[in-house]
């Protein structure tokens, strides 16, 4: 069982959304206020989404800044998995644990409704259960998902296969090169404006979204068991 | 210690497209102001701060930009102080 620590911020508002997906496929989730400083063990990290701060001075840009945000960036850089979703992915934008930055929508509106996106990376911890090229309906919720960077940053996702999923269909926000999301060089950040969330049983009028919560659950045991295999053949579980 | 105003002006980069911006520009041209060309929409932020010296206020205003008033992935800013 995955420790999976759903931050919450005022104005999270995706929070039990999540920590439902990720009790669903089996991991062990529970909340982090922002104002702790402890992720209590946690084998992955999700920052929900939601309206933190009110979006007051930019999405994500007061977020940043809450306490516990020391301790998910130290999770970060000992290569724990981190996942953004919307709101979430705006937070690591803003704390620069992802590359680029998400502004206003080309066309205004906040936009609530199905988008289509193709999976472009499987190497991550949110995507290895998925195939490269899947298309997958989830929807978007958000007024600022443009994401943008500049020429040479993209340039530079783009060779490293660092666009994670992309729109297809047609670009809702009007991001650069149809990113949808995006992870960091060592991949263990990843940051998406869908939410997987909404789209993890068919009640919900689908389930293209339950594998990247599957995924973090299929990469804990997987890693589990390589672990304990590397203290000795004694312990090798079966 | 002195008081100081320091204003910080804050612009979508240039080079972003800018929705907001072209919203407004068409709601002028609709009032008939047609001889409007490009407009652009930022933040004007007013800040009262302690510091001992102009350069000093400038300094602090700067920092406070560079980590959190601006952000430099999408933004431009500029400021100015002046006794308060």
């Amino acid at each position: 069982m995955a420790r999976v620590a759903v931050v919450v911020f005022p104005g999270s508002n995706c929070d039990a959304d999540t920590l439902a997906a990720a009790r669903e496929a089996g991991s062990e989730a529970y909340y982090v206020w922002h104002r702790e400083t402890d992720l209590q063990r946690a084998d992955v990290v999700i920052l929900p989404g939601g309206f933190s701060y009110g979006d007051y001075l930019r999405s994500g840009a007061i977020a940043r800044f809450s306490p516990i945000m020391t301790a998910v960036a130290g999770h970060a850089r000992a290569g724990g998995p981190v996942l953004g979703i919307c709101n979430g992915f705006q937070i690591l934008c803003e704390a620069g644990l992802l590359p680029g930055g998400l502004v206003r929508n080309a066309r205004l509106r906040f936009l609530a409704r199905p988008t289509w996106v193709r999976v472009e990376a499987t190497d991550t911890p949110f995507t290895c259960l998925y195939e490269k090229g899947d298309v997958l309906e989830i929807p978007i919720a958000h007024g600022d998902g443009r994401y943008v960077a500049d020429e040479r940053t993209v340039a530079q996702l783009e060779a490293s296969g660092q666009v994670v999923w992309r729109y297809v269909r047609d670009n809702p926000n009007g991001s650069t090169h149809e990113i949808a999301g995006v992870c960091n060089a060592a991949r263990n950040v990843v940051g998406i404006m869908p939410h997987p969330e909404r789209r993890n049983a068919p009640v919900l009028g689908g389930q293209d979204g339950a594998r990247v919560f599957h995924a973090m659950e299929a990469r804990h045991a997987t890693q589990h068991a390589v672990d304990v295999r590397a203290v000795g053949d004694r312990h090798l579980r079966v | 210690m002195s008081r100081y105003r320091v204003e910080v002006r804050v612009m979508p980069r240039a080079t972003l497209l800018d929705p907001q911006g072209q919203a407004v520009q068409r709601a002028l041209h609709a009032l008939g102001f047609g001889d409007v060309g490009d407009v652009r929409v930022g933040k004007h932020l007013v800040l009262d701060v302690q510091a001992d010296s102009r350069d000093e206020a400038l300094a602090h205003a700067r920092a406070m930009c560079d980590r959190l008033l601006a952000n430099p992935v999408t933004e431009d800013y500029d400021l100015a102080v002046e006794a308060a």
